[in-house]
């Protein structure tokens, strides 16, 4: 049996998208609104998807409290209630766009020792959302 | 190839207990869930069946029959239940989310004579879901 295990977290931050390969005249074209120099935040909703065999002494993929922690200590404490841009080093010199942070999560998940990482999508807000599984087997993400 | 998938909602009691442990272990392992008296959760449940459209009906199945199977299969057999006791399938299992959709792929797969069932989705609550695949690729 093919199974995967989805568990969703809610996470609050706040970016800024801006890149220095652009004046400020191009930034504001590209971005928009999302180039306002204060940033401006979200309720992500982080999807984090993973497979593997099922304990027949536990009936589970991977326990909960196991993926709670892990997730808890790579992503919700470092990245909740931050502005993405500074508080986070990998978005230092990279834009904060959904798609680099659902990059980032799965970069940061893919070594959960309690089963495979399958995939991360994550919800911007209700209408928008990103996914993300990795490269080909065998390529390194990060 | 198209996908249709229909959704339902079952409410039922479980408890995750393994007789092979101690009662110590039972609590640490399962935590909350091990409560002797069991608790409950509202079941959302997407079956998703793949297949070509019928030229003469322009359906991949008809919804009516699908609708009738979960009625039979599943409703009956787990709504309003503790599924613990009275699901026999589960009697020597611990009712987790993985396992309940593993046996309601094995309870539907058989009867979907029209398609094919490509994805049995079950949502625990609304921050967790397994899906199963059965022995196919996602
Ligand atoms: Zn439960």
């Amino acid at each position: 049996m093919r199974l995967e295990l989805t568990r969703r977290y809610a996470l609050a931050a706040s970016h800024r998208l801006h890149s220095p390969h652009f004046d400020e005249a191009e930034n504001e074209r590209i971005y928009g609104k999302c180039n306002n120099p204060y940033g401006h935040g979200h309720n992500y909703i982080v999807e984090v998807t993973v497979t593997g065999k099922v304990d027949p002494s536990t009936g589970m993929i991977a326990h909960l409290d196991d993926l709670d922690g892990y997730v808890a200590r790579e992503i919700i404490e470092p990245f909740d209630h931050m502005y993405l841009n500074k508080d986070v080093e990998a978005f230092r010199d990279r834009v904060p766009t959904t798609e680099n942070v659902c990059v980032e999560i799965f970069a940061r998940l893919r070594r959960f020792p309690g089963a495979k990482l399958v995939r991360i999508r994550l919800e911007e807000t209700g209408r928008n959302s990103f996914e993300y599984a990795g490269q080909r087997d065998g390529d390194e993400d990060d | 190839m198209v996908h249709v998938t229909r959704k339902i909602e079952f409410s039922a009691a479980h408890r995750y207990h393994n007789p092979a442990f101690s009662a110590e272990e039972n609590r640490r392992i399962f935590g909350k869930c091990n409560n002797p008296n069991g608790h409950g959760h509202n079941y959302v449940l997407e079956v998703t069946v793949g297949g070509e459209a019928d030229p003469l009906t322009g359906m991949v199945l008809d919804l009516k029959e699908l609708k009738e199977i979960l009625e039979r299969e599943i409703m009956d057999r787990m709504d309003h239940r503790f599924l613990n006791y009275e699901v026999p399938e589960l009697a020597d299992q611990i009712p987790t989310c993985e396992n309940i959709a593993s046996l309601i792929w094995k309870l539907l797969a058989p009867k979907i004579k029209k398609g094919r069932l490509t994805r049995v989705r079950l949502w625990e609550s609304p921050d967790l879901y397994v899906d199963c695949y059965g022995d196919g690729t996602p």
